[in-house]
């Protein structure tokens, strides 16, 4: 029996995400096999097969899967596993896996588990409910488990160490009905968001999106990823992608500094698994402060500077 | 064209949930119920399409027990034109309500089914695309602008990494993020109007369709409470601790 990991990559490289999901799938088993549907994808594939613990990559090459639609990745995935054998499919819980999971499940007649954080039984997981006020622990009664891995409740698989066979496998038919026409991605030397050992996130508190280079010129000093709350991101302070919370990004680094963030639940969602979270705020009784380990009152446009000044002492 | 817009009775935004004491699940007894918010925000993007001259009719669908009729009729107040209910007392799972809304569409045929991406009680973001994936449809999931032109739909995505468009082929489904539209406020005409506008109610039975649920709920317990509440002075002893106490800092 086996595992199946749906990786998510850009052709040239593996994102860190499917390392995540590759950890969840070993707990569930040793037949570990990766499945890289892309377009000029050696690259990719090559860096699957390096991830230890994979036993198998299986690649599909296409030129319509270079730029894959949900609906051409559910169909490679679901060719694949009608192969059979399979008794989950993994995807970490990424905007790719959340667009891609549920076609599969729905096709396969399975419930999907979405965003797990536990693994209790090969049939039994822990998932956030309720903005992560809630965790409910549900059983599958399907014979196929879809999935979709929080990727800060495991840790990222070692990328090196594997030495997985590589297997081809014949791509179907290209479907149509819908392409992907074009993408604005933020540019950026810093850290990814998800996967940064330091973020620093601004707030509705910053008043502008000029005044981020304050968190900037803190984020350079600490080699930090930077992040948003949605208020910020809503009042067009910084692009949609920086957006940490519920329905944004779900992050878990050693260090998340919130600066100007009053902390609705909405917010904590995406952060209150960080190991060490400070809070910069003028509100006293600002909520964040309720769940930092350090909270510093204050006006951030005097904290921020002193703060980068003193790590530059 | 005709719009679907499946809407969900859930917990409201603002409600601090409970863990039921015996772990069954979370107290909604004497607790506020809304609509979820990312379908408040299907609801006004189709009616802005109605509005446009793009959609001939917005049809609201919610599938539940009785009181998801006060959530349809929300949907009603904010311009959609009639409403389905498909109720039942069962527990429904994401499966179960793609398979009712396949029924549903195959009755109604419409162009487009806008929804929200997530219900912010099970936060499963899964129904709209399995739903498309029932219908083979094409999705464009994550909305955060919409324009249909014809027989295609071109459709912003909010994605890890920033903005994706992606054109659909008309019909089908998509779902909308936090930043389509703000979506209007009902005004108490309009509320009354809805009262008056037509409300089907439907069972799972007579779709053919089996709601049973695939997942057992086993528990329901709490997170983890972090303990914080912890201050410094200022950025001195903020560094400090973080160097010495926290050790996050070299």
């Amino acid at each position: 029996m086996s595992i199946l990991v749906i990786a998510e990559h850009d052709n040239a490289s593996l994102k860190s995400a499917t390392l995540h999901a590759v950890t969840a799938a070993r707990k569930l088993g040793d037949d570990i096999q990766v499945l890289v549907a892309g377009g000029d994808a050696g690259a990719a594939v090559a860096a699957a097969a390096a991830v230890a613990g994979v036993g198998r990559v299986l690649r599909v090459d296409a030129d319509h899967l270079r730029q894959p639609t949900a609906e051409n990745v559910a169909a490679a995935t679901l060719a694949v596993v009608a192969r059979g054998g399979y008794t989950h499919v993994l995807a970490p819980a990424t905007s790719f896996g959340k667009n891609v999971a549920p076609r599969i499940a729905a096709r396969l007649d399975v419930a999907q588990i979405s965003d797990i954080t536990g693994i209790e039984a090969p049939d039994t997981f822990v998932r956030p409910i309720y903005a992560g006020n809630a965790f409910a622990t549900v059983r599958s009664m399907d014979p196929i488990k879809v999935i979709t891995v929080r990727t800060t409740a495991f840790d990222a698989a070692p990328a090196t160490g594997g030495s997985a066979a590589i297997e081809d496998i014949p791509a179907g038919p290209e479907i149509r009905t819908s392409k992907v026409t074009g993408q604005e991605f933020s540019k950026s030397e810093r850290p990814e968001l998800t996967s940064a050992r330091i973020v620093v996130s601004g707030g509705r508190g910053m008043g502008s999106g000029e005044n981020f280079r304050l968190l900037e010129a803190l984020a350079d000093k600490l080699n930090a990823a930077i992040g948003a709350s949605r208020a910020a991101v809503d009042a067009g302070y910084v692009p949609n992608d920086y957006q940490v919370g519920q329905t944004g990004k779900i992050v878990a680094p050693d260090l998340y500094v919130a600066v100007g963030i009053s902390g609705a639940i909405q917010h904590l969602a995406g952060m209150k698994d960080s190991k060490v979270i400070v809070a910069i705020n003028k509100d006293a009784e600002a909520p964040i402060f309720q769940i930092a380990d350090y909270g510093l009152v204050g006006d951030l446009f005097e904290i921020i500077p002193a703060l980068t000044r003193e790590l530059s002492a | 064209m005709k719009i679907l817009v499946p809407v969900k009775r859930v917990i409201d935004y603002n409600v601090k949930v409970r863990v039921r004491p015996d772990g069954t699940g979370v107290e909604t007894a004497n607790v506020k119920m809304s609509m979820n918010p990312f379908d408040e925000i299907a609801v006004e993007e189709a009616v802005r399409l109605k509005e446009k001259g793009i959609a001939t009719e917005v049809i609201a669908v919610s599938c539940g027990g009785a009181a998801c009729q006060e959530t349809l009729r929300t949907a009603l107040a904010l311009g959609a034109d009639r409403a389905i209910l498909v109720q039942t007392d069962v527990e429904l799972q994401p499966l179960a309500v793609a398979k009712l809304l396949r029924a549903v569409v195959q009755k109604e045929l419409p162009q487009l089914v806008l929804l929200g991406k997530q219900a912010i009680d099970d936060d499963a973001n899964q129904t709209g695309q399995m739903l498309a994936a029932l219908l083979d449809w094409p999705q464009a999931t994550f909305a955060s602008r919409v324009d249909v032109a014809g027989a295609t739909a071109t459709v912003k995505r909010e994605v890890d990494g920033g903005l994706e468009t992606v054109e659909v082929a008309l019909p089908a489904v998509v779902t909308t993020d936090l930043r389509l539209n703000e979506p209007r406020y009902a005004t108490l005409p309009n509320i009354m109007k809805a009262k008056k506008k037509p409300l089907d109610t439907l069972v799972p039975g007579t779709l053919g369709v089996d709601v049973a649920p695939r997942l057992v709920t086993v528990k329901v317990t709490e997170p983890a409470k972090r303990k914080g509440g912890g201050r410094v002075a200022d950025v001195k002893e903020l560094v400090a601790k973080l160097r010495s106490e926290a050790k996050i800092l070299p």
